[in-house]
């Protein structure tokens, strides 16, 4: 076997509470299908028959009991729950399930929504035989222009393929320092801000053994990965010699070496005859063999086409409901939904399984969820109305998000809001709208928390 | 009336053969498709029979040919030195379209015998010029895996990655290619298990065809690695059945290794000895691209002493020259680097050429990097002894005179270069008549070509041959 799935749906979505409070993440409807169905297609579609899939017990229940959550899908996914209100970073949720870990890994987040050939990053870990190989993306113009103490400093090579540096804002307080070593060896190094990191990584299974000797490490993408790009460089000991003093100063806290994490892969003596005799090196100008003779290797795959979203934030959740249908085959239009003729929709607009959809409605760039009911003479734009959700007539909704279950009295006015969970607006009410076109999380005195 | 019995019975026996026949060939096909002669028909005129052997016959081609269908590539692309030509690139294999889906519904309800896997052929890129259009061209940009599911299961995982190396050219040598594809295969000999029911020594040489198709795929096969090949299917084949699992393992894995070890590493060592006989101090070798071996020989040469130095020619798109004059230069042995256009200039400086090769042919012709033959005719030219090195196992039994017939065609897209931002061959294939040619081999005839170095022994040209007939004698 070479690949593990690992599927991380334990996240709490600490960037959008208000959808969050009542339904966990992972269960998220995105066009009508819950945010951990689009992972666990990719996954499905590139091969993966298995699936390690952590997450809380909530979400296991809702997974196989909830009707409106089932998730469709082939694969074996097996389960693994955590408590959810423990501080388990994803580094510790891969420790936990180190005893299943049997070859290398592939760990994926729950929020992510992609189109990329996932055979590019593959590709990358299995030629270059890499430590870690992850994905990244080109930024879109809908994500917040990121507040400033929070840009993540990616640097690669020439190529555009091997990952020199990686680092956030938050732990540079003196600025950006490049050791030497690396320069020495990439004269040439591209530095990217813009980059939005897909939470995709590929990991030798030497790391996840790593991982659980050193309990200090709690976060794959906050701590590991970032050690695994300074450590390419740090120096090599080899077989015979040991550690001089330069390394016990770079190691104060690791205490461990390159040899730890490099596992030698079966007959590596043949493996290093064949690299010998091979005529291709990585780099050229200096006198240094292919690689400069590292074992450790970090590769990134920068995606500038296609779709690629992290779900985390409220814009970020909006923008995939917009671009949710390209990923769906089935139909817009649920074959269950009861929907009379005299209706309007749009292109990109999906109607969930169990609808009714009275007549004269018109539905514009919006998703409804399953079971909702839609009165007539309402108006839907650019709106996501997720499951159990009834609109009585005469409204008028634009904009806006309404969660599960929530009632919109008769002739209520929504521009730009955020309805919770179970909310009831008053029918007859006044025309609520936000100016910014943000969503904000308040709206008025009289939602309260049911 | 005796006339006429005699007929009858000419006729009666006819029809019996014919019986017997059918019966036979009734129990080895079990076709009922076959007409069944009744043993109570009166009988036939000749031409009644003569119509029902057509039939017969023609019954018997249509199964044949739809049996031919379901077994498909894996059979003809086993063998290991395919020229190129025989495989078929018009046949669209409909698996490839889609490929994930298919598999894996056909996964579930086939059973794993009935399951024939067949490897997705990699799509021809580009405008092929035509006298090469019998050979395939493939993208870099599109390689084999994205037609494979990922977590590789019907390849083994080291075979996949040989396949990307391979197509990547990080594996890029004719031994580097083959000793990665002898580790890749004790990987998969050690990860092997016999299934019930089938024995080792057959079924693991089924289990290697898939596998070597799709090495094929990734980048055509060396000689080297075909006659690797050759050997290790001849020692799986000849376990005796009664050995354990676990000993015909461990058996197998030792054959690779003293096939390196003898064939690869103990031929280097022999070559640079005799090599060291031919360099003198004060020569001015030559040296063409990047051989694993020439450059083993002139690191040894320079160990023990000999005092020369070493023009590297190199030539685009490859430009392999440059690993070779880094490995040469981390040495200490001074050297020059020219492009092959210059050859001609540096030639009167050039005491002795010593040329790498990819195998060598049974007319004597060298099959080398493409480029070879113009340095070795240009050498002769001007007088200058050109030596081959070449270990025994790159020996092949091909024959070819020119470089037309079989070679490798590499991506195009390598031909385009991009100097002060402006990139001329961007759009080539918008361009009507412009074909772009990426050849990687070539064949020089044994004239140009004064000795060759083997661990044999220091041979001529046309005793190829000989060392063929001695191998094959030894093998039986």
């Amino acid at each position: 076997m070479e690949l593990q799935a690992v599927l991380m749906a334990a996240g709490g979505g600490s960037r959008m509470t208000d959808l969050t409070y009542n339904t966990p993440k992972p269960m998220l409807p995105v066009g009508n299908k819950p945010l951990m169905w689009y992972p666990l297609n990719l996954l499905e579609r590139v091969g993966f028959e298995e699936v390690i899939v952590i997450t809380t017990r909530e979400v296991h229940k809702m997974m196989s009991t909830d009707p409106k959550t089932k998730l469709d899908i082939k694969m074996k996914l097996d389960v693994v729950c955590i408590q959810e209100d423990g501080d388990m970073g994803t580094a510790d949720a891969l420790r936990h399930i180190h005893q299943k870990v049997k070859t290398d890994i592939l760990v994926v987040s729950c929020d992510l929504i992609t189109d990329v050939a996932l055979h590019e990053v593959v590709d990358l870990f299995r030629a270059h035989n890499a430590t870690v190989a992850m994905l990244m993306s080109k930024a879109h113009e809908f994500t917040e222009t990121v507040n400033v103490p929070q840009r993540d400093f990616v640097g690669v090579d020439q190529s555009g393929k091997r990952l020199l540096f990686m680092a956030n804002e938050a732990d540079l307080e003196d600025g950006l320092i490049v050791r030497r070593s690396i320069i020495r060896k990439h004269p040439r190094m591209h530095i990217k801000t813009g980059l939005v990191d897909a939470h995709l990584y590929c990991l030798k299974k030497a790391v996840v053994d790593f991982l659980a000797e050193n309990k200090s490490i709690s976060s794959i993408r906050g701590e590991l990965v970032p050690f695994l790009v300074r450590k390419q460089f740090s120096k090599m000991t080899s077989g015979q010699k040991r550690m001089d003093d330069t390394e016990t100063v770079d190691q104060k806290n690791d205490g461990l070496t390159n040899d730890d994490l490099f596992f030698p892969s079966r007959d590596e003596a043949l493996l290093q005859l064949a690299q010998e005799r091979s005529c291709w090196n990585d780099h050229r100008g200096d006198m240094s063999e292919a690689y400069h003779g590292g074992k450790l290797r970090c590769y990134v795959h920068i995606m500038d086409q296609g779709l690629c979203y992290r779900v985390n934030t409220l814009s970020a959740y909006i923008e995939a409901n917009r671009m949710a249908p390209k990923f769906i085959e089935e139909p817009a239009v649920h074959p269950s939904a009861v929907i009379s003729e005299r209706f309007q929709m749009g292109s990109d607009s999906m109607i969930g399984a169990g609808c009714h959809v009275a007549d004269k409605t018109s539905i514009k760039r919006s998703t409804i969820g399953i079971s909702t009911t839609v009165k007539e003479k309402v108006k839907v734009t650019n709106s996501i109305i997720m499951h159990g959700v009834t609109i009585e007539e005469g409204c008028n909704i634009q904009g806006s998000v309404i969660c599960s279950n929530a009632v919109i009295g008769r002739g209520a006015d929504l521009k730009y809001c955020l309805v919770g969970n179970g909310q009831r607006i008053e029918p007859e009410g006044d025309t609520y709208s936000n100016t910014k076109k943000s969503i904000l999380l308040e709206v008025s005195v009289t939602f309260g928390l049911v | 009336m005796q006339i006429e019995g005699k007929e009858l019975t000419k006729e009666e026996k006819q029809r019996l053969r014919k019986e017997k026949k059918q019966q036979k060939k009734g129990k080895e096909k079990k076709d009922a498709s076959l007409p069944q002669v009744s043993v109570a028909e009166t009988a036939a005129p000749a031409s009644q029979l003569k119509a029902e052997r057509r039939a017969r016959q023609e019954a018997e081609r249509t199964s044949k040919q739809s049996k031919k269908g379901d077994t498909g590539q894996p059979a003809t692309t086993s063998k290991p030195k395919i020229p190129p030509n025989e495989l078929q690139p018009g046949t669209q294999n409909t698996w490839s379209d889609h490929p994930h889906h298919m598999l894996y519904l056909i996964k579930q309800w086939l059973s794993p015998e009935i399951f024939f896997f067949q490897i997705p052929r990699r799509l021809d890129y580009g405008y092929k010029v035509s006298l090469f259009s019998h050979l395939l061209q493939y993208s870099r940009k599109a390689p084999l895996t994205q037609q494979l599911s990922i977590p590789s299961a019907v390849i083994h995982p080291a075979i996949v990655r040989l396949g990307l190396q391979y197509s990547q050219g990080i594996v890029a040598g004719s031994n580097a290619r083959s000793i990665a594809l002898l580790h890749a295969f004790k990987q998969v000999i050690s990860d092997y298990t016999t299934p019930s029911n089938e024995e080792l020594s057959r079924d693991l040489v089924n289990k290697l065809k898939p596998y070597i198709s799709f090495l094929n795929q990734c980048r055509p096969l060396s000689a080297s690695m075909g006659n690797a090949i050759k050997y290790i299917k001849k020692e799986i084949s000849n376990i005796p059945s009664q050995f354990k699992e676990d000993d015909a393992k461990k058996k197998l894995l030792n054959c690779i290794e003293c096939f390196i070890e003898e064939k690869i590493v103990l031929a280097a060592k022999a070559i640079a000895k005799s090599s060291i006989e031919k360099i003198n101090d004060g020569d001015v070798i030559l040296v063409y691209g990047c051989s694993s071996l020439v450059n083993h020989i002139l690191c040894e040469a320079f160990e023990k002493g000999r005092k020369f130095r070493v023009i590297v020619v190199d030539s685009r798109p490859r430009l392999e020259g440059r690993e070779a004059l880094r490995r040469l230069v981390q040495k200490g042995i001074s050297c020059t680097y020219v492009l092959i256009s210059a050859v001609s200039y540096i030639l009167p400086e050039v005491s002795k050429v010593f040329l790498g090769a990819h195998a060598l042919l049974a007319n004597g012709y060298v099959m080398s990097r493409v480029g070879t033959s113009q340095i070795a005719l240009v050498a002769k030219a001007f007088n200058v002894p050109v030596l081959v090195c070449c270990e025994t196992y790159k020996f092949c039994e091909r024959v070819q005179t020119d470089s037309f017939v079989s070679n490798e065609l590499d991506d195009p897209d390598d031909l385009i270069v991009t100097r002060k931002g402006e990139t001329q061959l961007k759009d080539w294939q918008q361009v009507p008549r412009l074909g772009l040619l990426n050849l990687v081999y070539d064949v020089t005839p044994p004239d140009f070509v004064d000795l060759v170095i083997t661990d044999l022994g220091m041979i001529p040209c046309t005793s190829v041959p000989v060392v063929l007939r001695v191998k094959n004698v030894d093998l039986l």
